[in-house]
């Protein structure tokens, strides 16, 4: 791991473990492949049943739900050594983990954990999460689709958009307005009648990862289906907050994927008689980019600490989504740069990062949602309303 | 003059190559004695004399053959308690390390293994083992008694002078419990294209090629050449290839006229198998790689897109 | 059965470095992280293979070495392994391979078992000389390059390899087997098993223990000694350069050049 203020001396001997194991699997599994899956646009499905023997699905849930049980950090390096692999990658397994197992969890009853968390668990199933619709991302609540009453059931109308993992999903969980205009959860498994997901296409950025659509026509689902403890939009909100917990550590594997390209690049290109890692604009660069990841990797930490602690809110979580992000896209852009011409080709894999991050820098709440989540915060002046 | 001792495996009747390597050496430190056992013992003393064995002491029961080394370790072990040469010799080799470790815990006597040099010191011997990329140690065996070298392949070169040696037969007494092992099958695997231990070409591929499948380039680019396919441990060990194809200190040795290793960074294990190759071409897309070191021609790049421009370079000849 | 596997701490062959020296213009590889020897861990996943077919079996994994030595132990554990034995004193440190062999032979005999795994030989040291070595101090048969293996009626049925293919080979327990490199994948220490690592028992021994004299081992139990270091005959430096396209034709003009083709 790249660490150059020893993070490491911060964490327990178990902690490194699972790190190593995940970093090992992610060298073994998925560093060889990355770039013919992204190049073909395929989506890391395949390793679903590697990735649930693992336990590294919703690894940081309690064990009597078939999860490991494991502390937040150690769920944050995960994340870490997910996206050094792929952004792709590391969005596969949060969704599952943070926006299928964990609302099924928090908001789910007994019996719906006991029945979807295992399976989830070991990557026999795979979950979705549909929230936003093609209105606008950024405001969730605004959102048209709607649940209906259908005798004991429901029955839902609507779509969903940019939806991680919906074309392969077996579950999706959907977020609907209900008749009061309150927003519900409900699990629905993707082989209900009315319910499709078609896919999207020719996407630029997370081509290792599949996104679709939800579209739902008078699908109609049991009363077992809807979540009983999530009542209004701070349910989903509240996934949303595991989901970008994950990211802020994810974006620094991705910047360590770049930054040790881009460094070791530098170190052997030679230009005008010496290698360009001796070059102060080169090395400039460089800097900012280790600079940028230690400073990432403590907050994070930090941030894991105090999740762990149960002191952690979500202006600190925003905090470090908008922060590890945007320096693991600058470092990506720096690095695209160092590499010169080398670096716009999958050969290398600092542009598929670099594309990936533009996606992870708008997703889970834009940048500037963040800033003014962070600002609201230290204001106390709201700038969204 | 030193009595030097060479323990020899028999492959097809005679003794194994790199058996003769140490009686030519020994001859040179001392006066070589061979020991043979199993059923083609006798055939082969006859080789071993025309390589530098004054004597041979043979053991030529079928015992051997299918009980592996706990029973050569029995007739062994009495015959050095019983004459104590100076040296015992053994090849680095699959049975010869089962024999040797076995007959120096019963022995308790010291051992060097992986040694490349051998030289004469007044009464006793320095052994020349290597010691990372750039050193060679040179050790003494302290401990008194009979002193035991594992002597890798191609160390030393067999010289035929023609001679001839005695032979004695003897009939070693082998425990019980040592036949409990049985050999009850053996079967060759490894057949096509030349021995990578003898081939005049070897194309050998590492980490470096991304995955198992890559590995077809290494094959094409052997079969274009009329070479042998060679691997790094780490892709044996990462279950790629098999284990007779590895080069290096585990593994085999070989000294082809050229050597082509693609996407190996060349971590001494695998230099010590391949360094007396007479012209060294790597390919690896890190310039620190090690074996650059020890190339006559690195080409610093990526070994997927270089191998299939090479080998239609090659078949246009 | 009770199966032991004996392992080994090694420097990590893979590590992740983020300096450059100045003077060499060479990554920087000092501080390497200490590992499970990945042969070992080949040894240990064909262990906990068979004692999964069994069903009725224990894994003890068995080291020599530093206190820290114990991480290669966690690790041996949270792939699987029931419980563990550490070996450590201050005076087996400089062992040679002998008396490397005779503190686990002592330790072995100890603990109790029906099948010992070993690798074939160590990523660090390549000697091979242990497992036989510890064998024949426990006064037992051993084969060696074994790549697959069963165990029925109390006879074990393996393949071992040899140089151009394998033999099948048959040996009554007790018995200690060296598994070959790469037979066997290793798997992951899934996060469960990671997590129960640390609840599992790890015994420690010391040469008091096993009755070992601290002059019979050691630095100063060694029966070899270095004379002297020698620079290694250094190849000439070749010609080294960057791929521009025409490697390829490079290497092919040497090879015409050597009459290869």
């Amino acid at each position: 791991m790249l660490d150059f203020f020893a993070v490491d001396s911060l964490l327990t001997s178990e902690q490194r473990a699972i790190r190593d194991t995940v970093r090992e699997f992610v060298d073994a599994e998925v560093i060889p492949n990355i770039r013919t899956w992204w190049d073909q646009e395929e989506a890391p499905v395949s390793l679903k049943d590697k990735i649930g023997a693992l336990g590294l699905f919703g690894a940081n849930l309690p064990e009597k739900y078939g999860c490991a049980g494991i502390d937040n950090v150690s769920y944050g390096l995960i994340n870490y050594e997910f996206e050094r692999g792929d952004s792709g990658l590391r969005s596969f397994s949060s969704v599952q983990s943070a926006l299928v197992m964990y609302p099924i969890y928090a908001y789910g009853s007994e019996e719906q954990r006991q029945q979807y968390l295992p399976e989830l668990a070991a990557g026999r199933l795979l979950g979705c999460f549909g929230l936003t619709e093609s209105d606008g991302g950024s405001d969730p609540g605004a959102m048209r689709t709607r649940a209906r009453r259908d005798g004991d059931g429901w029955l839902l109308n609507g779509s969903k958009m940019w939806i991680t993992n919906s074309p392969v999903a077996d579950i999706a969980i959907v977020w609907a307005k209900d008749d009061e205009g309150v927003v519900r959860g409900f699990i629905v498994p993707t082989d209900t009648p009315g319910f499709s997901a078609p896919k999207i296409e020719s996407k630029m950025s997370l081509r290792a990862s599949i996104t679709g659509e939800i579209v739902l026509q008078d699908c109609r689902v049991g009363a077992e289906a809807l979540l009983p403890e999530a009542k209004g939009l701070k349910a989903p909100l509240g996934c949303l907050t595991q989901a970008r917990y994950g990211i802020s550590w994810g974006a620094l594997g991705a910047l360590e994927a770049v930054y040790i390209s881009a460094r070791d690049y530098a170190a052997t290109r030679t230009t005008f008689g010496k290698p360009i890692a001796g070059r102060q604009l080169v090395q400039d660069k460089l800097v900012r980019m280790i600079t940028d990841h230690s400073l990432g990797l403590l907050m994070s930490h930090q941030l894991g600490t105090l999740k762990d602690a149960k002191k952690m809110t979500f202006p600190q979580v925003s905090m470090a989504k908008r922060n590890n992000v945007r320096v693991a896209l600058n470092g990506a852009r720096a690095a695209r740069e160092i590499l010169g011409g080398n670096g716009i080709t999958t050969e290398y894999p600092v542009i598929r990062h670099m594309l990936n991050l533009e996606t992870v820098d708008t997703y889970e709440g834009t940048h500037d949602i963040h800033t003014m989540i962070i600002g609201r915060e230290i204001t106390g002046i709201g700038a969204l309303e | 003059m030193a009595a030097i001792w060479v323990y020899s495996e028999i492959t097809a009747g005679r003794p194994a190559p790199v058996a003769l390597e140490l009686m030519s050496k020994a001859a040179e430190l001392g006066e070589a004695t061979v020991v043979l056992f199993g059923k083609d013992a006798a055939a082969a003393a006859t080789v071993a004399g025309q390589f530098g064995a004054a004597h041979a002491v043979i053991d030529p029961r079928e015992e051997y053959d299918t009980h592996l080394a706990p029973a050569a370790v029995d007739t062994l072990a009495a015959l050095i308690r019983e004459r104590q040469p100076a040296l015992l010799l053994f090849a680095t080799s699959y049975d010869s390390r089962d024999v040797a470790s076995r007959l120096a815990a019963r022995l308790d006597c010291g051992v060097i293994s992986n040694a490349t040099g051998l030289e004469a010191d007044g009464d006793g011997f320095r052994v020349l083992t290597p010691w990372g990329a750039t050193t060679v140690a040179v050790c003494e065996l302290t401990a008194p008694g009979t002193k035991f070298v594992l002597v890798r392949p191609k160390a030393f070169t067999a010289v035929e002078n023609g001679g001839t040696c005695t032979v004695e037969e003897v009939s070693g007494q082998i425990d019980a419990a040592s036949t409990a092992i049985k050999v009850t099958d053996t079967v060759e695997e490894i057949a096509q294209g030349p021995v990578l231990s003898d081939s005049k070409v070897v194309v050998s591929g590492g980490r470096g090629l991304g995955n198992a499948d890559n590995f077809g380039l290494i094959e094409e680019l052997a079969a274009a050449l009329g070479g042998a396919v060679g691997a790094s441990r780490a892709v044996v060990d990462a279950g790629w290839r098999p284990y007779g194809e590895q080069v290096g200190q585990t593994g085999v040795t070989v000294k082809p006229d050229v050597y082509i290793a693609c996407g190996i960074s060349g971590a001494i294990q695998h230099l010590a198998g391949m360094k007396g190759s007479k012209t060294i071409i790597a390919i690896n897309k890190d310039p620190e790689a090690p074996i650059f070191k020890n190339a006559d021609l690195g080409i610093v790049g990526d070994a997927l897109k270089i191998l299939p421009q090479l080998i239609g370079e090659v078949k246009k000849g | 059965m009770r199966i032991l596997v004996c392992v080994k701490q090694v420097p990590d062959p893979n590590t992740v470095i983020y300096q450059i020296d100045p003077q060499s213009k060479r990554l920087v590889r000092d501080g390497v992280a200490n590992v499970l020897d990945p042969g070992a861990e080949v040894a240990l996943e064909a262990a906990l293979q068979l004692a999964e077919n069994d069903g009725n079996s224990t894994v003890t994994v068995v080291t020599m070495g530093p206190e820290d030595a114990e991480d290669a132990l966690r690790r041996a554990l949270a792939m699987g392994a029931d419980d563990g034995v550490l070996i450590t004193d201050d005076g087996l440190a400089g062992s040679d391979t002998l008396s490397t062999a005779k503190a686990l032979a002592a330790t072995i005999k100890e603990v109790g078992f029906d099948l010992i795994f070993c690798a074939t030989e160590s990523t660090d040291g390549y000697s091979g000389m242990v497992p036989g070595m510890v064998a024949e101090l426990l006064g037992i048969p051993h084969l060696s390059f074994i790549r697959s293996l069963e165990v029925a009626n109390g006879v074990l049925t393996g393949q071992r390899v040899v140089a151009l293919g394998y033999q099948t080979v048959e040996c009554p327990l007790p018995l200690l087997v060296a598994i070959a490199s790469g037979s066997h994948e290793p798997r992951y220490p899934a996060l469960k098993g990671i997590m129960a690592a640390k609840r599992k028992k790890v015994e420690e021994y010391s040469l008091d223990d096993l009755g070992l004299a601290a002059d019979s081992v050691g630095e100063s139990g060694a029966r070899e000694r270095v004379l002297e270091l020698r620079p290694v005959e250094e190849r000439q430096a070749g010609v080294i350069v960057e791929d521009d396209g025409t490697g390829a034709a490079q290497i092919a003009a040497l090879l015409r050049q050597r009459g290869i083709i």
